[in-house]
């Protein structure tokens, strides 16, 4: 056992020697939000994703290699809004790291810079999956970007002071390319105006809003519940009533259902994205936004 | 400007070098105290010029920021209303979390006359009660407690109406270079199974070698310190020391500590940033207890029941590992995990055999062994299917001169269990489970629990 200890004494002093590189080192928890640092940091920032799209963001578990990287990382840039409710604080607890804890300026909320929409106004688990401080999949919705990336550019000065001016220019460039991006987007997206949708999960307010898409039924009776045959007949009755354009669902979402309903109520099936790394077209954010309008306005042909 | 004037002014003798010459000695020194009279008074304008500039440029700049703070508080009231805080009495309430959970079991043998034949019983073993129970309810209550620090209780409620402290513990926030402190009441970090809550396990009961080897599960009374290396793959050490009150110590009136424990994991994924299907972790862990009169209950050679007592070291060893694999890492929909472990313990000591009325004393030394090997595959969104082999080695065990009296069975208990289960959402789950548990030689008991187990209350985070 003595001999033990002073093993344990001796790796511990020898880790606690090695230094961090000089790069601000970026843990993001979604792959949008690591896009959006790339953005902004470009090579002064070094940045690990903890998700891929591919990915149900509502069930990551607590990787080792997640509480590693949270170990080492400087920042930390999730959705927030709950998304990350059920790995989120095991990992930064496990993590032993001071600087990316709640309240410090290594950690970042991207869902408390815009205006979130589906605020619950009865909060109650037999809701489903509901989170108390809005629907958390703000990322589809490419306007979010520009306050998020605000702050998160001043962010970054923060933790990185000498770099400022960098991260400034590099915010300032980038805010003018999404800006000239959005309008390409929007008159791209002009026929979606109105457009009666289906969706697996409610993950496109955002979407919605922005586009003008019209809900007019979810797969999911809650969110987060699955679709018995039952229900699913329920809302093949409701789309001959009212019907629909398409049925969307992201790239990380099982398409059994949605395959089902396409079929017998006829609509096109539209596989969006939902974040960077989706499929080779969303392999950086404007990537992701010109791949999702261009599916829409497949389904619409 | 100003300054291009002085200079050409002090530079007006240099220009005209012949009027200095013709003037006399009384014109000059005039002449040069004009200037310097000039010079002086230029000065002093000058720098007044430049102090009213440098206010003018602060107040202007200060108004530009004011401004830019107004616009972007303005932008930020646009884009995010604040979420309203609540506020009162209840604002600053912990998380809690309440588990339900209740069984019905079906054993063809009786539970009380459990045994794991050829190892010494201790802490809470066997199967449970026959018929319908409630099985263990937890209530947790977690949360931050200061910027420093994290803690939190979990009482267990049994069905004998009993509660108990299972956690009751105190750790610190990030405290610097990867460390963590953790003090109180909590399970100790030894192995895989042994700090996860009943609630989490993937089978309706813990494996064969934790109830022979740390009856179920250990909790610890101490102090444990955990370092996390900088390293990119997960590296964790850790060291805990405590009163080892439990199964394999036993309560002591004495200062300083009745156990310690050292542990290693290291984790990963297969494949860095590519591989996120699988990932992994594996461990090495070292628990030393004193046990002081540990007595437990045997029926010795001619059948008769004593009581006998061991006092002495017993080491423990728990290599573990577990590999869990989901398709692009999307737990969602089909999943598998794949865990094990293995236990060495070692005893050495003195055992009194029958302490009612023989007690006989003399040496005791046994090495034993045991281990399990557990595969769970998510078949469907919310579906699992599990299979678990629980093996067991009564090794060797030498009660010296008491060898007279006790029986050292050559056996290997082992037991199988097949497990299903459904889970309508995260927080619920309903299992069916059999097993032929063949812990007591020459015995076959073959089980059949129903169990539902159900979280309310604040969302907990599970460990990998």
């Amino acid at each position: 056992m003595n001999i033990l200890m002073k093993l344990l004494i001796a790796l511990m002093l020898f880790g606690a020697t090695l230094s961090a590189s000089a790069a601000v080192n970026v843990l993001a928890c979604e792959p949008e939000w690591g896009a959006l640092a790339q953005e902004l940091g470009g090579e002064k920032v070094s940045i690990y994703t903890a998700t891929t799209a591919l990915q149900d963001p509502h069930r990551i578990q607590a990787r080792p290699s997640l509480i590693a990287r949270a170990r080492a990382a400087d920042l930390l840039v999730c959705t927030g809004s709950e998304l990350e409710i059920g790995w989120l604080p095991i990992l930064l607890r496990q993590s032993s790291n001071a600087n990316i804890q709640p309240g410090k300026p290594g950690y970042f909320e991207a869902a408390n810079y815009v205006r979130k929409l589906e605020i619950p106004t009865r909060l109650d688990r037999s809701e489903g999956d509901v989170h108390p401080g809005g629907n958390p999949h703000i990322q589809t919705d490419p306007r979010n970007f520009l306050p998020v990336a605000d702050a998160l550019a001043q962010r970054l000065a923060q933790l990185d002071p000498s770099n400022a001016a960098f991260y400034a220019a590099r915010h300032q460039g980038f805010v003018a390319r999404w800006k000239a991006a959005l309008q390409g987007w929007e008159a791209q997206a002009a026929p979606l105006k109105g457009i009666s949708i289906v969706v697996q999960h409610k993950g496109f307010p955002y979407l919605e809003n922005w586009l003008g898409l019209r809900e007019v039924a979810a797969l999911e009776p809650k969110p987060g519940v699955e679709a018995n045959s039952g229900y699913l007949a329920e809302v093949l009755a409701q789309l001959q009533r009212q019907p629909a354009k398409m049925v969307i669902r992201a790239a990380y979402n099982d398409g059994r259902a949605s395959e089902w309903l396409a079929e017998h109520a006829k609509l096109a099936i539209v596989v969006l994205p939902f974040t960077v790394g989706a499929d080779a077209q969303s392999k950086d954010l404007f990537g992701l936004f010109d791949d999702t309008v261009q599916r829409l306005l497949g389904a619409l042909k | 400007m100003l300054r291009k004037i002085l200079s050409a002014c002090s530079a007006l003798p240099l220009l005209f070098p012949h009027l200095a010459m013709a003037a006399s000695d009384a014109d000059l020194a005039k002449i040069s105290a004009e200037i310097q009279q000039l010079k002086q008074s230029y000065e002093a304008r000058i720098q007044a010029l430049e102090a009213r500039l440098q206010q003018a440029e602060s107040t202007a700049k200060a108004a530009q920021s004011t401004a830019a703070k107004a616009d972007e508080k303005a932008s930020q009231v646009a884009a995010a209303p604040q979420p309203a805080v609540s506020s009162g009495a209840n604002a600053f309430n912990p998380g809690i979390s309440l588990i339900l959970s209740g069984t019905y079991a079906n054993l063809s043998q009786d539970p009380d006359k459990y045994r794991i034949t050829g190892f010494i019983p201790g802490g809470e073993i066997g199967p449970g009660k026959r018929g319908f129970s409630l099985a263990e309810s937890e209530l947790g209550v977690y949360a931050n407690i200061d910027p420093n620090f994290y803690g939190g209780l979990n009482l267990a409620m049994a069905s004998d109406n009993s509660v108990s402290v299972e956690e009751a513990f105190i750790q610190t926030i990030g405290l610097s270079q990867g460390f963590t402190l953790k003090a109180g009441r909590f399970f100790s970090g030894i192995g895989y199974l042994n700090e996860q809550h009943a609630h989490v396990w993937d089978f309706a009961d813990n494996p064969l070698a934790y109830q022979a080897f740390l009856g179920t599960q250990l909790g610890q009374d101490g102090v444990q310190v955990k370092w996390l290396a900088p390293t990119e793959t997960f590296l964790e050490l850790g060291a805990e020391v405590g009163r080892g009150a439990n199964f394999p110590g036993t309560d002591r009136n004495k200062n300083g500590a009745g156990s310690g424990a050292v542990f290693g994991h290291v984790g990963g994924d297969v494949g860095g940033d590519v591989g996120v299907s699988h990932s992994w972790r594996a461990g090495l862990s070292y628990l030393r207890t004193r046990p002081q009169s540990r007595e437990y209950d045997e029926t010795n050679l001619a059948g008769g029941a004593v009581k006998n007592a061991f006092s002495g070291s017993s080491k423990l060893w728990i290599g573990d590992f577990v590999w869990k694999w989901a398709p692009e890492g999307n737990t969602a929909n089909t999943s598998f995990k794949l865990q094990g472990e293995y236990f060495r313990r070692q005893e050495d000591g003195r055992l009194t055999y029958d302490t009612e009325s023989t007690a006989r004393l003399d040496s005791y030394s046994s090495s034993q062994s045991g281990g399990y090997l557990q595969g769970v595959y998510q078949f469907l969104p919310r579906w699992r299917v599990g299979l678990r082999r629980d093996q067991l080695d009564t090794g060797n065990v030498d009660y010296g001169l008491n060898n007279a009296s006790l029986a050292r069975p050559a056996y290997r208990p082992s037991k199988n269990s097949l497990m299903f289960d459904y889970n309508p959402s995260e927080f619920s789950r309903i299992r069916l489970q059999v097993a032929q548990d063949k812990s007591r030689q020459g015995v076959t008991d073959n089980q059949l629990f129903l169990q539902y187990q159900m979280s309310l209350g604040a969302h907990g985070a599970h460990q990998f």
